[in-house]
């Protein structure tokens, strides 16, 4: 019977300044980039980053504040990433920095404001919105938030 | 040089009934870049955990996807039962990878049907999915549903399936794989199914590797991230071996499924003989408080399920990350350069799972 | 199954299902439920169908479609709402992207419940969703029955009218229809 690599994983956390260096440090070990998520915590986001090799995970977790989050993009090391951070974006209000494929908040098509990060909406309705803001046309929105 | 066009793919399309969309931008026949975009059955669910107590979050979980239900729900409590640090039961994991076999068989069956019928083949379709009901029959039977059945459940499983019923599992199992047999030979010789395959989508390993692909599409081209290798469930005391082919084209991806279906078949025959008597299921005490990552090899490729608890009776957060997610990189960059008649061909080799997808 | 003298084409469109009712509608085209030995196909085109099933709840998303698809089809049609999402949004109720079921859209005709509903729920909702098709043509044509008498005995209360008009200066519409075709089978 084999061992549960499964069982095997571990959670670090890493300050968002040090994020780049750490996943292009994971990624010259081999690692394959697994998923990335956004959870909503009080005042703050926190992304995690899994990645995987020979079945055992490594995440890493980077926080950022909920108001204005906003992290720099893995794309550029591990390129598939683009999929995870435009998600995030259009659900979780992440600005995501230096994303090398931008679907400026159109790639999930909803059409009404997520609930996941109610403050960066908040926010984002502080900020007095052109003129087609008032048509509520929420991809508008998120497309000003993403640029 | 042509001149360029944008061709909206789906919602509605010839390929699934889900509404998938795609913006194609073609020179003449060609595709140059495929872009996709998700959202049509976006639903939220993973904010119901906000709304569900953990234990009930299950029956939520299993609807991600009606295909590969149990897998997911599977997936759930694993990640649920690795935040509580609770060990299953052996007969609850031996049944609990009975059942998801056999969801794997139900799932390539169907898919080998939809391929059938994405390239015209409509007979063979119906023979795909007249031999699927055999298994859909065993599911009824031994949990009472025919695609969603409820029957994972955080600590263990809900029913138990008698021996002789296993018993008579295998003899049913057995008596399909003849038809099996000679459907699959249709699609592995009949050259008009190759001319439709073989060296059409090409991904090399390399890509694979670089685009994160998961599941068949990772191994037709001869990449092993299949996650029944990392040792749970019953995989490790079964003679489990990933499968993996080198031709990197549709052919390859399609010949992966199939070996998989009887390799299945094999893992439930084998499983059935090994599972030992004991309990089905262990009390659960207490609620989940820290994090962790479930993994599961879903039909369609590796899933992820993650969980964040804080002692309270309902998860922080609940994120479902689904194969078709993580391969939809690699379709987008198998369809540059392929002809926009071989288009159905690409999205269903990955074999999509919408509903998965955007949860 | 008397009743059944057309062969009821059925369109199928997926609002946001978990593709378990899905794979059920699409098992019931399969040799196992064969529903086309009925005169049952699925078709792609909502000009060709008169039966719309519904599997899934509607998401903002998907609104204007479930409409457009519901107005292109011709009358008399009938709307079946496959699964418990479709009915009333089930499990995914509280999802913040749902809507709801079929019938905060469209009028719906039948409901089938189940998650998933069953091969077997689906033809008998799509065999009750018949009756109801039946129903509709029967009041279809006795509608157009009675606008075609109403046309038809048009020109015969003629007469009276001409008795209407020595008899009062009003003008003519406002003996209308219903006014001109008393004396009329009066005369019959």
């Amino acid at each position: 019977m084999s061992e549960r690599k499964d069982l095997i994983q571990e959670f670090v956390s890493v300050p968002a300044a040090e994020l780049l260096e750490t996943v292009s440090d994971i990624k010259t070990k081999g690692y394959r980039l697994g998923q990335i998520c956004a959870t909503t915590l009080d005042d703050v986001l926190e992304v995690l980053y899994s990645f995987e090799k020979d079945f055992t995970l490594k995440n890493l977790k980077v926080e950022t504040p909920a108001r204005s989050a906003e992290l720099y993009s893995v794309t550029a090391i591990y390129p598939p990433a683009f999929i995870y951070e435009n998600e995030i974006h259009d659900l979780f209000g992440i600005t995501f920095k230096n994303l090398a494929i931008d679907f400026g908040g159109h790639f999930f098509k909803i059409a009404k404001e997520t609930p996941w990060n109610p403050q960066a909406h908040e926010a984002r309705e502080e900020i007095p919105e052109a003129p087609e803001g008032a048509r509520k046309d929420p991809e508008e929105i998120q497309e000003g938030g993403g640029e | 040089m042509g001149k360029r066009t944008v061709i909206p793919f789906g919602p509605q399309h010839p390929v699934l009934p889900e509404p998938i969309h795609l913006d194609l931008v073609i020179e003449d026949e060609t595709v140059v870049e495929a872009i996709p975009s998700i959202g049509f059955i976006h639903r939220g669910l993973e904010k119901l955990v906000e709304k569900n107590e953990w234990p009930e979050m299950v029956y939520v979980i299993e609807r991600v996807c009606g295909i590969c239900s149990f897998g997911h729900g599977w997936g759930y409590c694993k990640s649920v039962e690795g935040n509580l640090g609770i060990t299953v039961p052996l007969r609850a994991e031996y049944l609990r990878t009975i059942w998801h076999e056999l969801g794997r068989i139900h799932s390539h069956l169907l898919w080998l049907g939809l391929l059938a019928d994405g390239f015209g083949f409509e007979s063979l379709f119906m023979h795909s999915w007249r031999i699927r009901e055999t298994i859909l029959d065993i599911f009824e039977e031994t949990t009472g549903g025919r695609v969603i059945f409820s029957v994972c459940k955080v600590g263990g499983v809900r029913r138990d399936v008698s021996n002789e019923k296993l018993d008579k599992i295998v003899m049913t199992l057995d008596g399909i794989r003849k038809e099996t047999r000679e459907l699959t030979r249709v699609f592995l010789e009949d050259s008009s199914v190759k001319n439709r395959l073989v060296g059409v989508g090409m991904l090399t390993k390399q890509e694979a590797v670089d685009l994160c692909a998961v599941g068949p599409v990772a191994r037709g081209s001869g990449v092993n991230n299949d996650v029944r290798c990392d040792g749970h469930g019953a995989y490790p005391e079964l003679n489990f071996e990933p499968i993996l082919e080198d031709g990197g084209d549709c052919y390859a991806r399609c010949k992966v499924r199939i070996r998989e279906l009887f390799q299945s078949m094999d893992l439930i025959k084998e499983a059935a003989t090994k599972i030992p008597d004991g309990d089905i299921a262990i009390a659960v005490r207490g609620n989940p408080s820290g994090e962790f990552v479930g993994r599961m090899e879903q039909p369609r490729g590796e899933a992820y399920y993650y969980s964040k608890g804080d002692g309270s009776k309902f998860l922080k957060r609940m994120r479902v990350r689904t194969p078709t997610n993580a391969n939809i990189p690699a379709l987008v960059k198998t369809l540059q350069g392929c002809d926009l008649a071989d288009v159905p061909m690409l999205v269903l080799t990955i074999d999509p799972c919408i509903s998965c997808t955007e949860r | 199954m008397s009743y059944i003298t057309k062969s009821p084409w059925v369109i199928h469109y997926d609002g946001s299902s978990c593709n378990g009712c899905d794979i059920e509608v699409l098992a019931c085209l399969t040799p196992m439920y064969d529903v086309e030995r009925f005169g049952i196909i699925n078709t792609g085109n909502p000009k060709h169908a008169d039966v719309f099933l519904v599997t899934g709840s509607i998401n903002e998303q998907n609104i204007s479609v479930v409409k457009q698809i519901y107005e292109q089809m011709p009358e008399p049609k009938v709307v079946v709402a496959i699964g418990i999402c479709a009915t009333s949004g089930g499990v995914f109720r509280e999802c913040y992207n749902i809507k709801g079921g079929v019938d905060t859209v469209i009028p719906v005709d039948v409901y089938v419940p189940g998650c998933a509903a069953r091969p077997e729920a689906i033809i008998d909702g799509v065999v009750k969703g018949l009756g109801v098709l039946a129903e509709k043509k029967a009041a279809m044509k006795e509608k157009a029955i009675a606008v075609l008498d109403t046309e038809a005995e048009a020109p015969a209360p003629e007469p009276p009218i001409e008795i209407q008009v020595y008899g009062s200066t009003e003008p003519r519409e406002h003996g209308g229809a219903h006014d001109a075709s008393t004396p009329g089978k009066g005369e019959a």
